[in-house]
């Protein structure tokens, strides 16, 4: 047998094994499987570590939550879409009264003739690179994080 | 046309997703009820505190109503929503921030089913029985996320195989050997006590 036929055999092993405790195999694998179990005895003793494992998990179940919480659910969901549409009105009114201050601001900056040019320069380079870090902050929280390879590294 | 409260219940799912479509919140809202319980415990099995799993439950079927559009009536609807449960989900636990609080909850999400009675009356068994709960908790929530996932499908939503390869697009033989290799994992480290 060659070593990927042999790999493919233990894979195979596994999955009756599986389907097995999980009372899902059927006649025709039960067969295979007494084959492959034959074969392979060290399968055995795994097999039934798998079994204790499956008969504690078996004895578990998820904490049951409290039946009232069901009652004000659709109206969290629905809370939080409204919430949601919200969020949207008001950034883009942000948006469109910041963009407008901005734009007033420096034609007044522009317009005013009392400031001396270095000094204009100063003020829109600030606001420029206030701009700058504020889109590079929130492109970071959004992206990069998607991309860290290490994001699924435990420490 | 106006339906009365005790007919939602017995609209189909796809009658219902097209009246969500449509802009009815109530046919939503019905889904939601359908739902939300399969949805909170999907999540539950997924980060492990009952509070977070409420949280992403409950923001799954939100983004699910704002993206109601892209339901295709024709297919099941719990699948399309279990996607979001899932990828809110694994995002959370991804976060840095909340994989401690996680495991120091990990405890709280696992009830004991087995022999309630007789070991409850006994306090070493009872103890006994806690540990091993807590140990059990602890070493599923250490399982990698693809591994989990089948697990609790399996044991705790007590799905088959059929069933998780169609919610998680993935044949049945990777359904199989994603559950070999999750409970092989805990077999390792609950060497000590099985």
């Amino acid at each position: 047998m060659s070593e990927r036929e042999a790999r493919l055999e233990q894979e195979r092993a596994r999955q009756l094994m599986m389907a097995e405790l999980d009372g899902e195999l059927l006649e025709r694998e039960r067969a295979e499987l007494k084959q492959v179990l034959e074969n392979r005895p060290h399968l055995k003793e795994e097999r039934k570590r798998l079994m204790r494992v499956k008969e504690v998990t078996s004895s578990m179940a998820l904490r049951p939550a409290p039946e009232e919480v069901w009652d004000d659910y659709w109206t969290s969901v629905y809370s939080r879409v409204e919430r949601g549409i919200g969020w949207i009105l008001v950034s883009a009114g942000a948006i469109v009264v910041l963009g407008y201050a901005t734009y007033r601001g420096v034609q007044d900056l522009i317009a005013d003739t009392a400031l001396p040019p270095l000094v204009k320069g100063g003020i829109l380079a600030l606001s420029l690179g206030l701009v700058v870090l504020l889109v590079s902050v929130v492109r970071e929280k959004l992206f990069v994080r998607e991309r860290e390879p290490y994001k699924d590294v435990e420490r | 046309m106006e339906i009365a409260l005790a007919q939602w219940t017995e609209l189909s799912e796809r009658e219902l997703v097209l009246r969500a479509q449509a802009g009815d919140r109530r046919a939503f809202g019905e889904l939601v009820n359908r739902y939300m319980r399969r949805a909170y415990y999907a999540a539950l099995g997924l980060v492990g505190s009952p509070d977070d799993a409420m949280d992403l439950s409950q923001e799954a079927f939100a983004r699910a109503f704002r993206a109601r559009a892209s339901i295709d009536p024709e297919r099941p609807f719990y699948a399309w929503l279990y996607q979001i449960v899932r990828r809110l989900c694994f995002n959370f636990v991804r976060d840095r921030r909340t994989r401690l609080r996680r495991m120091e909850e990990a405890t709280a999400y696992l009830v004991d089913q087995a022999g309630s009675g007789a070991v409850r009356d006994d306090p070493a068994r009872n103890a006994e029985r806690a540990e091993l709960r807590a140990r059990v908790s602890a070493a599923i929530e250490r399982l990698p996320e693809r591994e989990r996932e089948v697990l609790v499908l399996k044991e705790f939503e007590d799905l088959r195989y059929r069933e998780i390869a169609e919610l998680l697009g993935i044949p049945m033989g990777t359904v199989m050997s994603r559950l070999y290799t999750a409970r092989r994992n805990l077999a390792l480290e609950l060497e000590d006590v099985l």
